[in-house]
């Protein structure tokens, strides 16, 4: 199974944000979205989740037009990890995983003793089942985004989308996603982020993929496509690449 | 099912335990201790005293079928007097506050009102106009309903053919727009009107009583309110959903489009209802789905049931003291401003710790 844009141009009703751009993602697979801010990485984002309507071109699930499912039986493809946020109310991190499972719900449908155990589970994984009755609102921004990785995996997607997953989060939680989207590859998700750090893309990801101006810079295996070079056509400024005996790291120079 | 790996591992007992840990029981045993509190004050309190003796003996042999050994005053007052005004405050009260709490988790905001989108104002106008015809009461009350419907109706086409990547907020700053255009329309009626007997009765109604309620008013107010809040309680699991951000939503499943004006349609029906029987009355749609949310939490499977049971209490309290403080009755419009405005300011002042 496949998640694939094919020519898309990208935008809002208002303006075009970026055009001809073609993406694949497969199962099992990593990909990094990098680029500067305003590049349009957030907007290709949502595309590829369905939540914009593409000005030309496709997104393609499985070969279909993503357009062509109902947006319950996406939401049971194809998850979404949104930036932390402020919630309005205090739900309970239970409750809050717990949504994730709507889509496996029909209208008038409440969270079954099944799906409390999925919630249960994929809070577990995390490591964060001792939050369960603790209110969303009253937790940490690190623990609020996994808190919502543990929503979308309880939507049992084939495909999960992150917008800066590291965002938010201190030096060890940053690892801790990390680890946690190479290991969920690992079970045969495809994964695709969005990251401002090329050591994230050089660490968590199979391929990157730069952005800049609506545009594709290049795309390909990591190691390949992240250079100092290319980084510094990709942000405009100067970068500096570290190597020793453990692996490259790149510094903003 | 990859992501269930070892799912089977973990123990049931706990996973009951969790969704029992934080019980709402106490915070429903309190919404159902005002509403009885209501209950009784309401029906012992006033002009014509009765016991809570009277009462608990009248109401029994009720129940058993037989008269009860009182004066029949007594009895005349508790079901004809009293009953159907009691029963109207409930139902006023319980729709209020279940359109309230609709309407908060929708447009994502705990400050929010049933009148957010117009209802009222298009009640108003409807009211007021059919005042100024000469109508009868019972039309009087059809046209507001019909005007609190088309009001929202009106600022729901006009919020949706606007493009925006914020459709609430569009929606919301043209509820505030279309209700004061509607406002403005309620002063030029105010102002055409006899001002020695039309006028009058269009200031008494705009600030709310149930002091002319009868039985005839309860099946017109009980229908409506029961249809939408029905809704609103079927799509309970929905709604949570639907107070997190739009593009959230959508990716977890929700057509939100859709969903919204069924919410939005079932809380303005309540709302136009209990607005064409007892006038307007604000702030009880602000102030009590706070009052529950602090007692049984935010989930609308509970949140709803408990702002309609402390809806009803709260009114009938407000309505009690009403019609006993002083010689003349007391506009309930202004009786729940009077509680309502201090509630709304310590809202604001600690609404940051609460709720972000």
């Amino acid at each position: 199974m496949i998640l694939e844009g094919d020519k898309l141009t990208i935008g809002y009703p208002d303006r075009v944000v970026g055009a001809g751009l073609d993406v694949q993602l497969a199962k099992g697979e990593v990909l990094a979205l990098l680029g500067p801010n305003g590049g349009g990485k957030t907007t290709l984002l949502k595309t590829l989740l369905g939540l914009l309507t593409p000005k030309a071109g496709e997104v393609r699930l499985d070969g279909a037009a993503l357009s062509s499912r109902s947006i319950r039986e996406r939401a049971r493809l194809i998850a979404y990890v949104p930036q932390t946020h402020v919630a309005t109310f205090a739900f309970s991190v239970e409750a809050v995983v717990l949504m994730g499972r709507t889509a496996h719900g029909d209208l008038f449908a409440r969270p079954t003793s099944d799906d409390r155990r999925v919630a249960a589970h994929m809070l577990d994984r995390l490591g964060i089942a001792e939050l369960a009755q603790r209110p969303y609102t009253m937790i940490s921004g690190g623990e609020r985004q996994l808190v919502l990785l543990a929503r979308a995996l309880a939507q049992e997607p084939q495909f999960i989308v992150l917008d800066e997953p590291t965002a938010n989060l201190d030096f060890g939680n940053q690892g801790k996603v990390m680890r946690e989207i190479r290991a969920l590859a690992a079970s045969g998700l495809g994964v695709l982020f969005t990251t401002h750090d090329p050591n994230h893309a050089l660490r968590a990801a199979d391929r990157a993929y730069l952005l800049r101006g609506g545009e594709r810079i290049a795309e390909g295996p990591v190691g390949e496509i992240l250079t100092r070079e290319r980084l510094e056509a990709l942000y405009g400024a100067p970068v500096q690449m570290i190597t020793d005996g453990s692996g490259t790291a790149f510094v903003p120079g | 099912m990859y992501l269930r790996a070892g799912i089977d591992s973990l123990p049931r007992m706990s996973l009951d335990s969790i969704s029992l840990a934080r019980s709402a029981v106490p915070g429903f045993a309190i919404a159902v201790a005002v509403l009885i509190a209501g209950l009784l004050l309401a029906l012992t309190v006033g002009r014509y005293p009765v016991s809570l003796g009277d009462l608990l003996s009248v109401l029994y042999a009720k129940a058993a079928g037989h008269r009860a050994d009182v004066a029949p005053a007594v009895e005349s007052v508790i079901w004809q007097v009293r009953g159907p005004r009691v029963l109207a405050a409930m139902l006023v009260g319980t729709a209020l506050a279940v359109a309230g709490t609709a309407f908060q988790g929708l447009f994502r905001n705990p400050l929010v009102s049933p009148d957010i989108l117009g209802a009222s104002s298009g009640a108003a106008l409807g009211a007021v106009v059919g005042i100024y015809l000469s109508l009868s009461v019972f039309a009087i009350q059809a046209v507001a309903f019909l005007g609190g419907l088309v009001a929202v109706g009106v600022v729901y086409v006009i919020g949706a053919s606007v493009r925006s990547r914020d459709p609430i907020l569009v929606l919301v700053l043209t509820g505030v727009v279309v209700g004061s255009l509607f406002g403005a329309g309620v002063g030029l009626v105010k102002y055409l009107a006899d001002p020695y007997n039309q006028l009058p009765a269009m200031t008494f109604w705009l600030l709310g009583s149930l002091s002319a309620t009868g039985v005839s008013d309860l099946l017109p107010l009980f229908g409506p309110v029961a249809a939408g809040a029905a809704v609103l309680v079927a799509l309970r699991w929905r709604m949570n959903v639907m107070s997190l951000p739009e593009e959230e939503a959508r990716a977890l499943g929700v057509a939100t489009g859709p969903l919204r004006i069924a919410i939005v349609a079932a809380a303005t029906l309540v709302t136009s209802a209990s607005v064409a029987t007892a006038g307007i009355i604000g702030w009880v749609g602000l102030v009590v789905p706070h009052l529950a949310r602090s007692l049984v939490g935010p989930d609308f499977a509970r949140l709803l049931p408990a702002a309609a049971i402390l809806g009803g209490g709260y009114l009938l309290l407000i309505d009690t003291l009403a019609r006993t403080m002083a010689q003349v009755e007391i506009p309930l419009g202004i009786l729940t401003a009077v509680i309502g405005t201090p509630f709304f300011i310590w809202l604001l002042a600690s609404v940051q710790k609460n709720w972000s």
